[in-house]
């Protein structure tokens, strides 16, 4: 549902035909807060690309390589769910981060 | 009483065991239900039908009225043909769900069987159920008659298919509900052929398709062109209405239009009414006319989308027609057919006055005696050019 120059063309009743669209929906915009990985810390356990409600977590090889931050929406899930004793992920503000 | 085999034949049926043989006659898919006096005995029947594997129906019997809308929701979402019955405080129950059904497009047929809201509680008949709902986005039709309501039910299918909106069909609490009327049944090979399958361009359950999503939310980007295709599709369904009607007059000879015209065209002052009463007006209408005076009655059979040129164009002429509403709009300004026949004629050149008659509430009889008041007051109005006052209760 991103098309607004194609309205009219909207399907009745608002059923969604494309499966898989909400990639097209970039929630990134809404972040205050950004996780940060601590790499020399992370166990690639991948609790916290299971628990990340955007699939933002991106993993490559069975490791976790960053964020996607088009769709990380700053929820902190991420943070919360990695195991306390390895504690590899910070919530940041984005200035600090810059 | 359920109904063994349907041939083309002459019976006597109630309302409630004529629409329940219509749903029997065209099998839906899913039938959600949950009774309510007056419709009780249209499930009570079909039910019977399921029980005794005359039907395919898959019949879900939920714990509330709002329930049962919303599986007929996700049931045609799935792309099942449904199928339901209420009254009063059950349609009220379903409110939230009779505008996701429209909004979402969903083809779901229900009677309704009008009946008074409480409170004070009353089961019998008054249009507060429906006439509350006539915003939600659903087709309305009135029957008059015990034919009519089972001749309705399977034109509703057609028209909810055809511009992909949910269909009501109501018809009056007892006084049609309940009472036999002799009436000619249709053939079940002539039903099936009239409805036909029911194939949605998308759904669920379609096969060969993507997923799709139904429900999402949609913000201020893209929530008024679907209010907009809405709105059209409402707009669209009034010549569907008739295209509908018409094959229907074709091959089983009974003729109904959006409106419902006797004795209009020379009169001077008429009587526009719903359902059942117009039985009452029209022998009240005889007897005047055998008096000398020129009255005649406008029935309204489709109210949403209203016929609103078409009942500018049958009133153009008359000098003062009475709207009667057998519910109240609490407005101060009366019920809501006067208030849309009013607007509907507002552009004429020389309009009629019009005035608002509340009648028969809670049940309450309308007899040839009140028709009867209501015409001497308008020839009343003809003569003297004032109207003394423009909203009142009657029959009380
Ligand atoms: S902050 Fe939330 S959205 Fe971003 S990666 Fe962590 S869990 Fe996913
Ligand atoms: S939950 Fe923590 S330790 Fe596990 S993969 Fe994610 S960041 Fe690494």
């Amino acid at each position: 549902m991103t098309d607004k120059d194609n309205n009219e063309e909207f399907p009745a009743g608002g059923v969604i035909l494309d499966g898989g669209n909400a990639d097209g929906y970039e929630t990134g915009g809404w972040r205050k807060l950004k996780p940060v990985l601590d790499k020399e810390k992370c166990t690639n356990c991948l609790i916290c690309w299971v628990m990340c409600p955007d699939s933002a977590i991106i993993v490559e090889d069975g490791k976790v390589v960053g964020f996607d931050m088009e769709h990380c929406k700053g929820c902190g899930i991420c943070d919360v769910e990695c195991p306390p004793k390895i504690n590899a992920i910070k919530m940041v503000s984005e200035e600090e981060a810059d | 009483m359920a109904i063994e085999n349907a041939k083309s034949a002459q019976v006597g049926l109630t309302g409630n065991s004529a629409v329940a043989l219509a749903m029997k006659q065209i099998n839906p898919d899913v039938c959600p239900a949950y009774p309510i006096t007056p419709s009780t005995a249209v499930i009570e029947t079909f039910s019977s039908y399921v029980a005794d594997g005359e039907v395919d129906t898959e019949l879900i019997t939920v714990e509330s009225e709002h329930s049962a809308m919303s599986a007929g929701i996700g049931a045609a979402a799935a792309g099942a043909r449904v199928m339901t019955a209420t009254s009063a405080q059950g349609l009220a129950l379903m409110w939230e769900m009779l505008y996701i059904a429209s909004g979402m497009r969903l083809p779901i047929v229900m009677t309704n069987v009008n009946r008074a809201l409480a409170a004070p509680i009353n089961i019998h008949c008054d249009h507060s159920d429906s006439m509350g709902a006539r915003d939600s986005g659903w087709v309305q039709l009135y029957s008059e008659t015990v034919q009519e309501s089972y001749d309705n039910v399977f034109m509703a299918v057609r028209i909810a298919e055809k511009v992909k909106l949910p269909v009501m069909v109501c018809l009056d609490g007892f006084i049609t509900s309940h009472a036999i009327e002799n009436m000619d049944t249709i053939e079940d090979a002539d039903v099936q052929a009239f409805v036909g399958e029911y194939e949605p361009e998308v759904s669920l359950l379609k096969e060969s398709e993507l997923p799709t999503t139904y429900g999402a939310m949609s913000l201020p980007d893209s929530y008024m062109v679907f209010k907009k295709q809405q709105s059209e599709a409402m707009s669209g369904a009034k010549k569907v209405v008739e295209e509908v009607s018409a094959e229907f007059a074709k091959k089983f000879g009974r003729e109904y239009g959006l409106i419902d015209s006797y004795k209009l065209d020379d009169a001077d002052v008429a009587i526009v009414i719903f359902n059942s009463a117009t039985g009452t007006t029209r022998v009240a209408v005889d007897e005047l006319r055998k008096e000398g005076h020129k009255v005649g009655v406008m029935r309204i059979r489709l109210f949403r989308p209203l016929p609103h040129a078409e009942i500018a164009e049958a009133l153009n002429g008359l000098k003062a027609v009475a709207c009667l509403d057998r519910v109240d709009s609490f407005n101060d300004f009366g019920g809501p057919l006067f208030n849309e026949v009013r607007s509907s004629i507002y552009d004429l050149e020389n309009r009629p006055k019009v005035i608002s008659r509340i009648y028969g509430l809670g049940g309450r009889d309308y007899k040839v005696s009140d028709a009867r008041s209501v015409f001497e007051e308008l020839l009343k109005i003809v003569e003297t050019g004032t109207v003394e006052d423009t909203t009142k209760y009657i029959t009380i």
